[in-house]
């Protein structure tokens, strides 16, 4: 990997500290993204996947280290990074148009012309004639589509997918892969996919970033050869590279599990930060 | 169920579905037309038994009254004109009372969102507040700011700013966690995130809130108009106990039934208005 990467992580520890205690979430984690690599992270629930992204984000502020992209520190959560979230979490008073807008609303961009390429966004991605109804009339695939278009209409240029897919059902699930994956190489974006499903992970990334639990280290970093990341989520699947490197990730997430079952067993902990903002 | 077979004609199944609809919406029908008549035949008898009742003495008419007089005497008010300044004053105390309570509560609330170390602070008196008579107030209204119109609207407000507060405020910190989100992760600001999301979040709540403000707000009118007025429907109602004249009593209620019922109405119609399009998934 290159120096300079887009994104970088600088011995980033995060701490939460609430009324129960204070407990280490991610420690000393160092991890850079070049410019228009897909990279996912899997591991266990509990190992900090969802706080590293919140990092990125800036929703959270590492408690020692620190984050860049292009080489800026991350302060706090800006446009020009994506954030797509486990549910689609539409306003539903606003029409799927205003809802694809928001960001260029609280941006102050919202003008004809960069309403125009809303509106082409939404053709894009095969909501055309929807601009107009509202949230509730759409099936779930169609909303996550929205929730896309939003995250894109602000053209920011590091994505963050916090297991977007994980609500859908399957068939959606692949389609909306596919969907993801083109449009993020089309635009030349970084993207970072946390996610529990390691097919998916498979099938999409660049690399793969295996972390271990309680606190969040990373375990195994795996390239994902060539000719895998040149083709479509759903094709990949099929691929016959793809079952080696499946295995492998299953054989890693096993013995983490296993290793984790038994530091379980050892020292109680109060774990589970993965879900909390 | 069983009429139809697997091989059956486009045609006739549908015909047979337009025919179990049909007589789907003649049943319907018939029970709209039932419960309508029952509900008359109810107000007749009421009303019937009313007049019989205070006509031959079988209740005391002085107390009771019966309807063709109070339905006299409302005639007569609205021939001369006399009803209408009564039922104005009323109507303006209690409007500015409900729009007001559920403004200057939103108002509250929302400084409350603002500042999480306010509300923390204010957490007790408002609980002591809320649980408080406030029409007990009252009289301090009055000495303070006079008999009439304001103490009348101020003596409303306490009793409906409170618990506005308290209502929305709650519905407040209750907005989905991943709506916030959502606009944070654009970089909104505190006050965008309050436009954005908050408000429109709670919208339903606050017109909803406004309902219940209108009855409460007749409370908080009616006391006080007991307590000072000269002009309005509570003083008509006083002044017709003090004269021992209950037909005006029960004339003026039967004008506020009226009256609250239409305002009631007219807010449900506004908050379809302002609510219409949108559903919670």
């Amino acid at each position: 990997m290159p120096d300079h990467g887009k994104l970088r992580l600088h011995n980033v520890t995060h701490v939460y500290v609430n009324d129960g205690g204070a407990s280490l979430a991610v420690d000393s984690l160092n991890l850079t993204v070049s410019q228009g690599e897909f990279v996912s992270l899997v591991g266990p629930s509990g190992c900090g996947k969802t706080t590293v992204l919140h990092l990125i984000a800036g929703l959270l502020r590492p408690t020692r280290g620190e984050v860049t992209i292009g080489g800026a520190p991350v302060t706090e959560p800006s446009a020009s990074v994506g954030y797509m979230l486990q549910q689609d979490y539409l306003f539903p008073w606003r029409t799927i148009q205003d809802n694809a807008t928001i960001g260029l609303a609280i941006n102050g961009k919202l003008t004809p012309a960069s309403k125009s390429r809303v509106r082409m966004l939404l053709q894009e991605l095969e909501l055309s004639g929807t601009e107009l109804r509202y949230p509730h009339e759409l099936s779930g695939g169609m909303r996550q589509r929205v929730a896309l278009a939003r995250t894109l209409a602000t053209e920011p240029d590091v994505m963050l997918l916090d297991e977007p897919f994980s609500a859908l059902d399957m068939h959606i699930k692949l389609q909306l892969e596919d969907l993801v994956w083109d449009t993020i190489r089309r635009r030349g974006q970084t993207a970072v996919l946390v996610t529990h499903d390691l097919a998916e992970a498979a099938a999409m990334s660049d690399r793969i970033i295996v972390l271990g639990r309680n606190p969040g280290r990373i375990r195994l970093a795996l390239e994902v050869p060539e000719e895998l990341r040149r083709t479509a989520p759903m094709e990949a699947r099929r691929h016959p590279s793809f079952q080696p490197l499946f295995e492998r990730l299953w054989e890693e997430m096993d013995i983490e599990d296993v290793a984790a079952s038994v530091v379980d067993a050892r020292t109680e902990r109060n774990g589970q930060h993965d879900e909390k903002v | 169920m069983t009429r139809k077979s697997n091989i059956v004609s486009q045609e006739t199944n549908s015909e047979w579905l337009a025919g179990l609809y049909t007589s789907h919406k003649t049943r319907s029908r018939q029970r709209t037309i039932a419960v309508m008549l029952v509900r008359a035949v109810i107000l007749i008898l009421f009303i019937g038994l009313w007049e019989a009742a205070g006509r031959n003495k079988w209740i005391d008419p002085l107390l009771f009254s019966f309807p063709s007089r109070i339905g006299n005497l409302l005639l007569d008010m609205i021939r001369d004109g006399s009803i209408w300044s009564h039922v104005g004053m009323t109507v303006g105390e209690t409007v500015l009372g409900f729009v007001l309570g559920t403004l200057v509560g939103t108002l509250i609330a929302a400084l409350l969102w603002w500042f999480p170390f306010v509300s923390r602070v204010l957490d007790p008196y408002l609980v002591v507040l809320n649980s408080m008579p406030k029409v007990a107030l009252g009289p301090i209204f009055i000495v303070a700011l006079g008999p009439g119109f304001t103490s009348i609207v101020v003596t409303t407000l306490s009793v409906t700013v409170i618990i506005t507060t308290l209502n929305i405020y709650n519905q407040f910190r209750e907005v989905e966690e991943g709506l916030v989100k959502v606009v944070r992760l654009f970089g909104a600001s505190r006050l965008q995130t309050f436009r954005y999301v908050i408000i429109p979040a709670s919208f339903p709540v606050i017109i909803s809130t406004l309902k219940v403000n209108v009855g409460l707000s007749w409370v908080g009118v009616m006391v006080g108009e007991f307590l000072v007025a000269k002009l309005g429907l509570g003083y008509l109602i006083i002044y017709g106990f003090q004269v021992f004249n209950f037909t005006l009593v029960l004339a003026s209620l039967v004008i506020i039934a009226i009256v609250a019922t239409v305002m009631y109405q007219l807010v449900t119609i506004l908050e379809r208005r302002l609510t219409g399009g949108r559903r919670e998934r």
